[in-house]
Order: C-alpha cells, then sequence, then structure tokens
C-alpha cells in the first residue's frame, strides 16, 4: 500500500514484538500457537522483563519457543517445565521464568508437575495451550481430547468407557490453594485475542508482584489435526471447545483482585 | 498495511476477520507453496488501519502502518 519513505510521517500499529525473533514460525498454516507466541512477545516487550524472562520450553508443539523468543530459553523434559521453572525462580528470585506447554505435555505426562507446583504455590507463570489433541506427533487423543471427537487413536469418537472423559485444568487447579490467578481465554475472535492478552499480562504481573502461581490456559485451533480449514477451526472451537470448557477466570485471589484494579487494562 | 507473502501461510484468518473485507487469496503462490493473502487493488484505500488482520494472523506476517496527517 501507499508509503511514505519518511518514517516519521507513519505511525507503526501493529508490528513483529521486540522481544520476538524474525524467523518465521515452523506451525502448521491457522495454528493458534502463533497467535498466542505473538501475545507472550507483546506482554513481555510491553512489561519490559525481556532481560530478564526466561522461556521453559516443553515438549510437543511448543517445543521450540525458545527459539521464537528473543529472551534466554531451556529446554525441559517432557512435562517437567514446572519444576524447571521452580528452580530458576528459586536460585534467582529476581527472573521472570514462564513455561509455555500444551495439553499433551501439561495434562498428561505432566499432571504431576503443574499439580504440585500449583500446591507448592510456586511464583511462576504457566501459559497452557489446549487444543484439545495430540498435535506434533499426529494428531492421537490427549486427556483434553472431547468425547466423541476423531483423533487417530480414537477413529469412531472418544467413548468414555474406554478412555475416560476430558480433564478440565483449569476447575482441577482452581482448587489448590496455592494458585494466584487461573484464567481460561481463546483465540478465536479478534475480541478473544484481546481478552487472551490481557490475561497472559495480569498472569506475568502477579509473578511480578510476588503474588504466587499463575496460569493461563488458551485454547486454541488445530485445523491439521481436527481436520478443519483454518477459518473453520475457529468456529469449531467455539461450537464444540467451549461448552466443554466455559471460558473465565477460575481463580483471583484478593491480591490480583487489587492488583488487576490498579493497573486497569493497561 | 504490509503483507510479508513470503512468510505468509495461506490459512486466510486476517481475509475472514478483515471488517472492511478488502483482502483475499493471491492467485500465485508463495516460495513455501502457499496462496498468500493479498489487498485487493480497488480497495487499497478503505483501510482503516485497525489491526484485526495482524491480530489474527499466527505467522505474525502483517504490518499495520498509519499514515500521520500533515500538521
Amino acid at each position: 500500500m501507499a508509503r511514505l519513505n519518511s518514517k516519521e510521517a507513519e505511525t507503526i500499529l501493529y508490528q513483529r514484538p521486540e522481544s520476538m525473533e524474525a524467523r518465521p514460525f515452523h506451525f502448521c498454516p491457522g495454528c493458534g500457537h502463533g497467535i498466542v507466541f505473538r501475545l507472550v512477545g507483546e506482554v513481555i516487550d510491553e512489561l519490559k522483563i525481556r532481560e530478564r524472562a526466561i522461556c521453559v520450553a516443553s515438549i510437543g508443539c511448543s517445543v521450540n519457543s525458545y527459539e521464537y523468543f528473543k529472551c534466554d530459553g531451556l529446554e525441559s523434559a517432557h512435562g517437567r517445565a514446572p519444576a524447571v521453572a521452580t528452580a530458576i525462580k528459586r536460585c534467582h528470585p529476581d527472573l521472570v521464568p514462564f513455561t509455555y506447554q500444551g495439553d499433551g505435555d501439561l495434562a498428561a505426562i505432566g499432571t504431576a508437575e503443574i499439580v504440585h507446583a500449583c500446591a507448592r504455590g510456586e511464583n511462576i507463570t504457566t501459559i497452557f495451550v489446549n487444543n484439545a489433541i495430540y498435535g506434533m506427533t499426529g494428531g492421537q487423543m490427549a486427556p483434553t481430547t472431547l468425547l466423541d471427537m476423531y483423533s487417530t487413536s480414537t477413529t469412531a469418537g472418544r467413548k468414555s468407557a474406554l478412555a475416560g472423559y476430558p480433564i478440565r485444568v483449569c476447575e482441577m487447579l482452581s482448587t489448590l490453594e496455592g494458585t494466584a490467578y487461573i484464567a481460561r481465554v481463546t483465540v478465536n475472535s479478534p475480541a478473544a485475542v484481546r481478552k487472551a492478552k490481557q490475561a497472559i499480562k495480569l498472569a506475568f504481573r502477579t509473578q511480578l508482584a510476588n503474588l504466587g502461581m499463575s496460569l493461563v490456559e488458551v485454547l486454541s485451533p488445530c485445523p491439521t489435526n481436527w481436520r478443519v480449514e483454518p477459518v473453520k477451526a475457529m468456529d469449531w472451537l467455539a461450537e464444540h471447545m467451549l461448552p466443554q470448557y466455559p471460558l473465565g477466570e477460575y481463580k483471583v485471589i484478593e491480591a490480583v483482585a487489587a492488583l488487576k484494579k490498579e493497573v486497569g487494562n493497561a | 498495511m504490509v503483507i510479508d507473502t513470503e512468510r505468509c501461510k495461506g490459512c486466510h484468518l486476517c481475509i475472514a476477520f478483515c471488517p472492511k473485507e478488502i483482502l483475499r487469496a493471491a492467485d500465485h503462490i508463495n516460495r513455501m507453496g502457499y496462496t498468500p493473502a493479498e489487498v485487493e487493488e480497488k480497495k487499497t484505500n478503505e483501510c482503516t488501519g485497525c489491526g484485526i488482520c495482524a491480530m489474527m494472523c499466527p505467522d505474525i506476517a502483517i504490518t499495520v502502518h498509519r499514515l500521520n496527517k500533515p500538521k
């Protein structure tokens, strides 16, 4: 489009966050991970914590997260990201470790780690991307897969008699006393993306104010393994996932509520 | 707005969410084999700079600029 040569003649409204590398994402077209990564990058920029932030990557589609942030990063064993982040925070309380985990990592093999990190009330932040399926390994059933949902290991749909019921992580963890802020958001519309960013920002602020464990679950589309087009995947998410995983803030302790009131939407 | 067509993976979420409907799929493919999004030539002046395309883009392929009016 028409652009003037002089930089002063235009204001940049949206661009790649400074704390993100220029390399392209390895995700499939239409994957929600890209949106969530960008939101985390924007929040790191806005809170000016790039020098102190440490990304603890997990296993799954999120495995390369340290490649995309310009902050320090560590790769953890499958599901063990909260344990690694715990160690970082306890050794260096001034740093800001955050874990970026998928549902196969956090809700399956890493259930023990996240539950106990929450129970201990570790002062870390977890971004939990829930797309109801194992993405990287080829679309197998995850603990969060919906009932009757197709996956390559439940080809007739997930049946509760054989494979049990989907886990609602936010509801489960909000019963633990160590948690300070737990919210579930999604990225299936521009308004939802704005809300997701606010939740992620408040989660990081919770850690910066030393208030306890903060976790944001982001419902995200996986068009490839859901076998729908990217645009239809957004509708599929609203139609099928939202009834099972209602959005909202599941736990906001008083100190976090005060913090939220103090900073507003800034 | 500027679309980095070599970064675009052709998910077309920006096309679906653009409130002014000024985006469309290009008729060529990029180096990765996807059909990138592009702005329709006739509608280039209709962009309001709302940034919804950039907000929904999963590949950070869109940069939105606003021309400042001369004072």
